[in-house]
């Protein structure tokens, strides 16, 4: 009886959790103009949405792309500074490495509305023109700290003398960095890229407040516009869905690969 | 100054780290394709020492020199030495042949060689046809061999093994220290090799560098390291011994456990004090006591495979251990012969303690950063710096921490046929030494007291040891 309990408790709350994007998803299969209001099974949304034949089709086809490069740009760049922090933090000894490891999960704790503002005024004071390159120096701010998070427990578990291996072998501190460190945190620096491509993906604070006033828009802020001028485009509910989706499935992709990790450094 | 002969020269090496001191002044040489162990237990520098051959860390002062040049601020992948590492070390991400290729690709040696010369090494360590294996699949013996072939595959000048058979079991360490010593000959390089076994040291080395707390003990061949310890440490650390306090009479005549022994030991002068060490498969137990230079009672006997272990108590109350292949039954009378040759004669690195200190007022002199009580002191002025001397067994040690002027824990125990000679570690980080009855382990931590009487003031040019 109390397990009977214990499993409906649990089912309520996943049912709460994700009715909103069930609803969004289900709804995604009708014409309907209005949400909420089923019209019949059709697959039209989606196919408009692919074929561009909607109203406003450039802006959003424009905000998909602006989204993809950004967090690919971001990603890139937040792993390759991850990386190399995650390295130097793992050779620091005593306080500062405890100091400099602390600072790092504070981007991250920190609501994204406070991180986008202070930017904003960062810029403002800086008089950086904001743009394009404002919100992908943002994103990489939000995403770098993650990807040293991935990484360094991966320097945590290697034997130290690997490295010294490699330099007592006669390899330069570049070549053994090149050829040994580095394939050995490449899981670490996968799963950082990937969880740190998903961060700028749902990004919406932090780049409506970096834009600046050029018209420059991503997903998550022309939705946004898109609400505000009067109930949602209905093809942004197939796209919501297939986004949804998409992360999901990086998500499991990025569980799969701690689990094989954990499983690997176990043996 | 060059010198050939020598592949490796370390010349005043001293390290700390913080303020510990990992390396005291120390210096080594090194002959060209010699085998060399640094013998010593955890903490004593010796890791910290292969470290810095290798090139991973910087010596505070000293120079080091690896055949006649000097290295001493070389990085690591410039040395022409290689290093097998305690925990393996390979590259998880490589098979066994890439691992061992690994340093022969660096140096761009053409593809054909580096086949020959992987397939040769692999040979070498008794591994033939692992090239493709992950090295992850292989046991920690297999490992280990993998790490051994990828160092000699550089062909270096000298190859450094850090603890490399520490991981292993007994059959396997035993069975690799002999594919060791046969490699070291058909390689005919220079083996540093770094342990903490005394009997690994003593089965594999042509030279034995014993070392403690950062300083060289002894060095020498496995024979003189044994036979002729040159102070109680050594004694203590390589093998069973029996060390006792005693007194050198005159040249080749020595007094210890209560007797009076020839020796063949000579340049000590007279009535000095010395420490005898006697190891236990020298002493000759026999049941006539007649021709027996002293009697003893055996006190217990335990069959060790080879041989019997017994412990006797002597005429005079000395415990010493024997070694015989014949077992004597327990509260047997027996007799007791040394031989000259077998007794070692080493100098007493100190006969008391000796500390500087400083007169506070009529009846105080302070030492050790504590105050202490002593008789009325007569002839000295306030603030006069002092020699403060205090006899081995005129140090109490109690249980109770907060009880003692001083706190520290014991550090190192010898035992003395009749006591312990403690070296106890204060908190200050003084040593100070103690002879007793009472059973310490090393690690316990103890209260330290000193009677008035007991403290001995003297003038500091006086020379009264």
């Amino acid at each position: 009886m109390k397990k009977f309990f214990a499993q409906c408790y649990i089912w309520f709350l996943l049912v709460l959790l994700y009715a909103p994007i069930v609803f969004i998803g289900i709804f995604s299969f009708t014409e309907s103009k209005v949400l909420g209001n089923w019209t019949g099974f059709s697959t039209k949304l989606y196919s408009n949405l692919f074929t561009g034949n909607m109203q406003g089709t450039g802006s959003l086809m424009s905000a998909i792309e602006n989204t993809i490069i950004i967090a690919l740009i971001a990603a890139s760049v937040a792993t390759l500074l991850g990386t190399v922090a995650a390295i130097g933090i793992h050779n620091m000894r005593g306080r500062g490495k405890q100091a400099i490891s602390f600072l790092n999960n504070i981007p991250i704790l920190n609501p994204d509305i406070i991180t986008g503002v202070s930017l904003f005024l960062l810029f403002v004071f800086l008089h950086v023109s904001q743009g394009y390159v404002t919100v992908v120096l943002a994103h990489i701010t939000l995403c770098t700290p993650y990807v040293v998070l991935n990484v360094l427990p991966r320097l945590t578990q290697m034997n130290p003398n690997i490295y010294e291996a490699a330099l007592d072998l006669g390899a330069t501190p570049f070549t053994a960095l090149k050829k040994v460190l580095l394939p050995m945190l490449k899981p670490g620096m996968i799963s950082g890229f990937i969880l740190a491509f998903t961060m700028s993906l749902d990004d919406f604070a932090i780049t409506f407040f970096t834009r600046g006033t050029v018209g420059l828009d991503t997903l998550s802020t022309y939705i946004y516009t898109d609400a505000r001028k009067g109930g949602l485009t209905p093809e942004l509910r197939p796209l919501i869905t297939l986004m949804f989706v998409g992360v999901l499935v990086l998500l499991i992709v990025i569980n799969i690969r701690a689990m094989r990790n954990a499983k690997n450094s176990q043996r | 100054m060059e010198n050939k002969d020598y592949i490796i020269e370390l010349n005043n090496i001293s390290k700390s780290f913080g303020d510990k001191v990992i390396l005291d002044d120390v210096s080594i040489k090194v002959k060209k394709g010699e085998f060399v162990t640094i013998l010593g237990p955890s903490g004593c520098g010796k890791t910290t020492l292969l470290r810095l051959l290798a090139g991973f860390g910087q010596a505070d002062k000293g120079e080091i020199k690896i055949n006649g040049k000097d290295y001493t601020d070389i990085p690591p992948h410039l040395r022409p030495v290689n290093t097998v590492f305690q925990r393996y070390a390979l590259f998880p991400h490589l098979d066994v042949y890439e691992n061992i290729a690994f340093g022969l690709k660096l140096q761009k040696v053409p593809a054909p060689e580096i086949d020959k010369c992987v397939r040769k090494v692999l040979k070498m360590v008794s591994m033939t046809d692992y090239e493709d294996r992950d090295v992850e699949s292989l046991s920690g013996g297999q490992q280990q061999r993998v790490a051994i072939a990828r160092a000699i595959a550089n062909q270096p000048k000298v190859l450094l093994l850090d603890e490399p058979l520490a991981a292993l079991d007994l059959k396997m360490r035993k069975d690799m220290q002999i594919e060791l010593k046969e490699m070291h000959k058909k390689l005919g390089i220079t083996f540093i090799y770094v342990t903490h076994d005394q009997e690994e040291a003593l089965t594999l080395s042509d030279t034995i560098i014993v070392m403690n707390e950062g300083k060289i003990q002894q060095i020498g061949t496995p024979t003189d390291i044994y036979n002729e310890p040159q102070n109680s440490f050594v004694a203590d650390f390589i093998g069973e011994s029996n060390i006792l306090n005693g007194t050198m009479i005159k040249d080749k005549l020595v007094e210890f456990a209560g007797h009076e022994f020839e020796c063949i030991d000579e340049g000590f002068g007279e009535n000095a004090p010395v420490d005898v060490v006697v190891r236990p498969e020298d002493i000759y137990i026999v049941r006539n006591l007649e021709s027996a230079q002293f009697t003893a009672t055996v006190k217990s006997c335990t069959f060790k495979g080879v041989h019997y272990e017994m412990f006797v108590e002597t005429d005079k109350g000395y415990e010493l251990m024997i070694q015989d292949y014949n077992a004597f039954a327990p509260d047997q009378e027996v007799g007791l012969i040394i031989r000259p040759a077998d007794i070692q004669v080493m100098h007493k690195e100190r006969t008391c303690n000796t500390f500087e200190g400083e007169v506070v007022d009529a009846t105080h002199v302070k030492f050790l950063w504590e105050t202490f009580e002593t008789l009325p002191l007569e002839g000295f002025e306030h603030g006069e710096k002092v020699k403060v001397q205090v006899d081995f067994s005129k140090i109490d040690l109690i249980d109770h921490v907060e009880d003692g002027m001083l706190e520290g824990d014991v550090h190192f125990i010898i035992y003395k046929g009749d006591h312990y000679h403690l070296t106890i570690l204060t908190d200050d980080g003084d040593h100070i030494w103690v002879d007793t009855t009472d059973i310490w382990d090393k690690g316990d931590l103890v209260g330290i007291n000193i009677a008035p009487a007991d403290i001995k003031i003297s003038k500091c040019n006086e020379h009264n040891d």
